[in-house]
């Protein structure tokens, strides 16, 4: 486990005890309130991991690799939004391939494209999120996360 | 029966998968389930605390703090919760509803997620080992400011009417 879960968990553990010293019957009701909240994620969460799932098997690392690897220019930098807005991938998988493809050839900003999208753009993350917040909000929320590695990529290329 | 759409979906490509080349097909389960099982071990907190806040924070409280008067208060602690988080961008989802719920801006909410999808602290510090200083501060710079407008921005193309229907689904969602 990671310092920021340990972390999470740490200050989960601290308050829940500070609540049940100031009032049991409200942090019972807290407990039966986040438990009911995770059972609602549960159904919407077990088809997303399994797109999840069919997502890091077809489009593996090596595959964005050899799509970004010798590319540069504009297109490399649409090439990287695209795969990263359909593509799934841990931050701790995302970042050494950045590393990879910068070994390999691509720019930064090609790199920047990819990352910013794969963290952000969530097109797997699609039904669960427009079961919480509606498909205009939806859409509207990716489209911003777009527009902001679209900008991220061209102020790298202009820096770096 | 709509419900289950995604479901289906993701079966029938698992199946498909499976036909093409069946080592696949168990490949996608196998990954489907041990992202499942990381995500498992990452969310107990981050329930325990939504169910913490909506029992402890009066819905004045995060209108104060959060809601639409709110302004630079609002902004900044949307940013500190986005970056504190840990886990995938789905188990914010929950969290934001409960905002939502106690009558937090939609805009302050919108900032939230985007800074938990991109800018939390154990990312930052990863990525800078990785990708370096100079593109780790160059990028989240920009970020932040696109993602601020940007939030404001998406915000305004609301109607009044879809604003509602947000929130009442909030409420919904945690009765």
């Amino acid at each position: 486990m990671d310092i920021s879960s340990l972390i999470m968990y740490v200050l989960a553990i601290i308050l829940l005890i500070i609540s049940f010293i100031k009032d049991r019957s409200k942090t019972k009701k807290a407990i039966k309130k986040g438990w009911m909240a995770f059972k609602k994620i549960v159904p919407v969460l077990v088809p997303l991991f399994l797109i999840v799932g069919i997502v890091l098997t077809v489009v593996t690392p090596d595959m964005i690799g050899s799509l970004l690897g010798e590319q540069s220019g504009f297109i490399g930098v649409l090439i990287g939004l695209v795969t990263g807005s359909i593509a799934f991938m841990p931050p701790f998988v995302t970042y050494p391939l950045g590393v990879e493809l910068l070994d390999k050839g691509a720019g930064y900003p090609q790199v920047a494209a990819l990352v910013t999208t794969l963290m952000a753009v969530g097109l797997v993350y699609w039904s669960a999120e427009t079961k919480f917040f509606g498909t205009k909000s939806t859409i509207l929320r990716n489209g911003l996360a777009f527009i902001a590695s679209i900008t991220v990529a061209l102020v790298i290329w202009g820096v770096m | 029966m709509k419900k289950n759409r995604t479901l289906i979906i993701a079966l029938a490509l698992i199946g498909i998968l499976s036909i093409y080349d069946l080592s696949l097909g168990l490949q996608s389960i196998t990954s489907a389930t041990s992202q499942f099982i990381t995500m498992l071990k990452i969310v107990p907190p981050i329930f325990l605390l939504i169910g913490l806040l909506d029992v402890w924070v009066p819905r004045e409280t995060m209108i104060k703090i959060m809601g639409e008067k709110s302004g630079i208060v609002g902004i900044l602690i949307a940013f500190v919760f986005g970056t504190l988080a840990a886990g995938p961008l789905v188990g914010a989802f929950p969290l934001a509803m409960v905002m939502l719920k106690k009558g937090a801006r939609y805009a302050n909410v919108l900032f939230f997620l985007m800074i938990w999808a991109s800018a939390k602290l154990p990312i930052l510090f990863y990525q800078v080992t990785t990708l370096g200083l100079k593109f780790t501060v160059v990028s989240n710079i920009t970020l932040i400011i696109v993602y601020l407008i940007g939030s404001f921005a998406v915000e305004k193309l609301f109607t009044k009417d879809e604003m509602i229907e947000i929130y009442d689904r909030a409420k919904e969602y945690s009765k």
